[in-house]
């Protein structure tokens, strides 16, 4: 699904490196997670791979099902199936919920060349999607996160994800600021969207959510690379004994 | 006091080729205005209240010749509003292409009708307004106006009416240099809408006096034609009763220059008044939005807001006064003007006032000036939105609060569609 390749990331204004050859392979229907300290690069390798403005790639690439996601622009990146639901959602005054996301899911179709969704049709999708994620018709109706709290912030980033049908979503802290339920209906949200074509890369701090959300792979991040790879108990062991030892062993 | 020759020399070429015409109560009303403007003489950019607009090009002996646009596919504007029609073709009113001006509860009269009659209720509108809007500061080019004017309506509703009147503006000659003089009156309880639309001419010289007795509620929606060559310095005065209701939109797409002044007195207890203003620009484009809402009555709201979008070298001025009046307690007055700008080559100047001489008001003003949001950009763009698309979205989310201003939602509707078209057309 996914193919990173030794990329290397810069940051456009100044001469700092971020990313030092990041190589990641996801098959499809696979979960990964990535756990590593505060500012090791987790968020830049996600807006690095949606297309966002401000770095510089030096080296490496990043296939979506083979296809060069770096030289696509952001609205095509997702168009292509690449989702990233943002560790801080962005707030939109005067756009409203509602609207952003009749806007995204009917661009992303035109794009692929499908018919738009009828404003009913929509309306029927997205009202039966966000009362799963207990959504409330207030929060569709209001700009888009503005005023909502940072749980209820997460929760529009999974009715979005749940509503584009994304073929790679990688999710940013998407556990952060949750309470135990809030987490377990956006656990639940994104398992009931797992399956044999769909892949996710989860970024984490916390064991936590692992538990709801099963993954094949846990990958440890650490100043730009991914300095171990292995199964479920990698987390575990991060839970336990933090990065210490596995910095040293990297070293 | 001596006037400046400058000011003096300009009234003299610009009145030049003008004659005051008339007999009965508005002939003098028109002598009266010539008397007073030639006690003010035209305004120079040395003047304050100019300091930001250069008004060279309006007081000039004849306009600028202004290029014909042609609107392509384009539906006019309030194509689709069911509405009493008066075309104008370069300024003069065209019954041709009118409609007949009947409306149940609205007398419709032009300009030349009324001159002939003895006692007209237009006696106490025509060029009152506009004198009482002389102070504090004087606006010469209204007086101009009155004096010299010959076309326009007087329109008085004395119930509420079943549709708007719409004044279409058109422009056929590229040296087309008009003066408009409506008055509009509103006994107490009537209600009226009133659109206008359109470049009327090369250059267009507007005044509006609207009298919104207690309450009445007045709309006023207006599309200023895109030609992008034509010069506009509009005014509209009114006076605003107890329990009345003033609210005013203008959509400015275009033009390279547009001087809209709002001229709004809040006389009687509980009255409303709401002045709004979108204005889009593109290259050589230079709007002043130069607005003076003063409050004598107690309870009254007051609004004005006004936003721009300008991009390569448009310019946007505002200069919007809040004046209570002693006595004028309880006042709720609320300014915002802000502008988007889309590259670094444009520039936004605000002068935002209050002057208060009540204790128990409450008023609030706010200027800024500010570029796309990046990260809202880039927000909706990962959502799959085409990077176009998603700064129309938040071009238009910038300007929704002035459009909010405008109560028939089938009226925001078309300025809305009007301005995604702009936005579509203007590659930014
Ligand atoms: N636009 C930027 N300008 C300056 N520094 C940046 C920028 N983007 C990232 N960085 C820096 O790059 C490093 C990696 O940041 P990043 O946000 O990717 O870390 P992270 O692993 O997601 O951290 P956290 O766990 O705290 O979310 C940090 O040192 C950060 O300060
Ligand atoms: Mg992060």
């Amino acid at each position: 699904m996914l193919n990173i390749k030794n990329l290397h990331v810069k940051l456009e204004e100044e001469d700092k490196v971020i990313l030092n050859g990041v190589d990641l392979s996801i098959g499809a229907g696979e979960v990964h997670a990535i756990m590593g300290p505060n500012g090791s690069g987790k968020s830049t390798l996600s807006y690095v791979l949606a297309g966002r403005e401000g770095y510089t790639v030096t080296d490496g690439s990043a296939l979506l099902e083979g296809e060069e996601l770096l030289e696509l622009e952001p609205e095509a990146r997702a168009a292509a199936g690449l989702f990233l639901a943002f560790q801080y959602p962005v707030e939109i005054p005067g756009v409203g919920n509602m609207t952003f996301l009749r806007t995204a899911v009917n661009a992303q179709r035109k794009a692929r060349g499908e018919e738009e969704l009828s404003a009913g049709e929509f309306l029927k999708i997205v009202r039966a999607k966000a009362k799963t994620l207990q959504i409330d018709a207030d929060m569709l109706k209001r700009p888009v996160n503005v005023g909502f709290s940072g749980g209820e912030k997460k929760r529009n980033e999974i009715l979005q994800m749940a509503m584009l049908e994304p073929k790679m979503c990688i999710l940013d802290e998407t556990d952060s600021g949750l309470d135990v339920d809030a987490m377990k209906l956006v656990a639940e949200g994104v398992n009931a969207l797992r399956d044999a074509g769909r892949s996710f890369l989860v970024i984490t701090h916390y064991q936590r959510l692992l538990d709801h959300i099963k993954p094949d792979f846990v990958h440890i991040m650490a100043a730009g690379r991914i300095i171990k790879s292995g199964g479920p108990e990698l987390a575990l062991e991060v839970e336990n004994n933090g990065y210490a030892d596995l910095l040293a062993e990297a070293e | 006091m001596m006037l400046v020759q400058a000011k003096t020399d300009a009234l003299t070429a610009r009145s030049g080729a003008l004659t005051v015409s008339g007999s009965g109560w508005l002939g003098a009303a028109r002598r009266d205005a010539v008397a007073r403007l030639a006690a003010m003489g035209l305004p120079t950019k040395r003047d304050e209240y100019w300091r930001y607009t250069d008004p060279a090009s309006l007081t000039a002996a004849t306009p600028t010749p202004a290029a014909l646009f042609d609107a392509g596919d384009e539906a006019p504007a309030f194509d689709g509003i069911d509405a009493v029609k008066l075309v104008f073709v370069d300024g003069v009113f065209d019954p041709a292409q009118s409609d007949d001006p009947a409306l149940a509860g609205v007398e419709i009269t032009h300009l030349s009708q009324a001159e002939g009659v003895d006692i007209h209720w237009a006696r106490d509108v025509y060029g009152v307004l506009e004198t009482r809007g002389q102070t504090p500061v004087q606006r010469p080019l209204a007086t101009l106006n009155t004096a010299y004017a010959t076309q326009g309506f007087l329109i008085r509703a004395t119930a509420k009416a079943a549709k708007p009147v719409s004044f279409l503006y058109q422009n056929r000659s590229t040296t087309s240099d008009a003066l408009l003089h409506h008055c509009i009156k509103l006994e107490h309880g009537a209600e009226l809408t009133l659109l206008e639309s359109g470049p009327a001419a090369a250059r267009i010289t507007a005044v509006m006096e609207v009298e919104v007795a207690d309450g009445a509620r007045f709309h006023h929606i207006r599309s200023q034609g895109r030609d992008h060559e034509r010069r506009a310095a509009t005014h509209v005065f009114s006076r605003v009763g107890a329990g009345a209701l003033f609210k005013s939109f203008t959509l400015t797409a275009n033009g390279c220059l547009t001087r809209n002044e709002q001229i709004v007195e809040l006389v009687g207890n509980d009255g409303v008044a709401h002045v709004a203003g979108a204005a889009v620009g593109d290259g050589i484009f230079h709007h002043d939005d130069t607005v003076f809402m003063t409050h004598e009555g107690q309870r009254c709201e007051s609004r004005q807001v006004f936003k721009k979008v300008l991009m390569n070298g448009a310019v946007g001025v505002f200069q919007g006064k809040i004046l209570v009046k002693q006595g004028a307690q309880k006042t709720d007055g609320y300014q915002i003007s802000q502008s988007l700008l889309l590259d670094g080559d444009s520039q936004f100047l605000a002068k935002p006032e209050l002057e208060i001489y009540a204790d128990d008001v409450k008023c609030s003003h706010g200027s800024t000036s500010g570029a796309i949001d990046d990260t809202a950009l880039f927000y909706l763009q990962s959502r799959g939105v085409p990077k176009r698309m998603a700064q129309s979205l938040l071009v238009l989310a910038f300007l929704a609060e002035a459009i909010g201003e405008i109560e028939d939602e089938a009226i925001a509707e078309d300025i809305r569609s009007r301005l995604e078209g702009w936005l579509q057309r203007h590659e930014h």
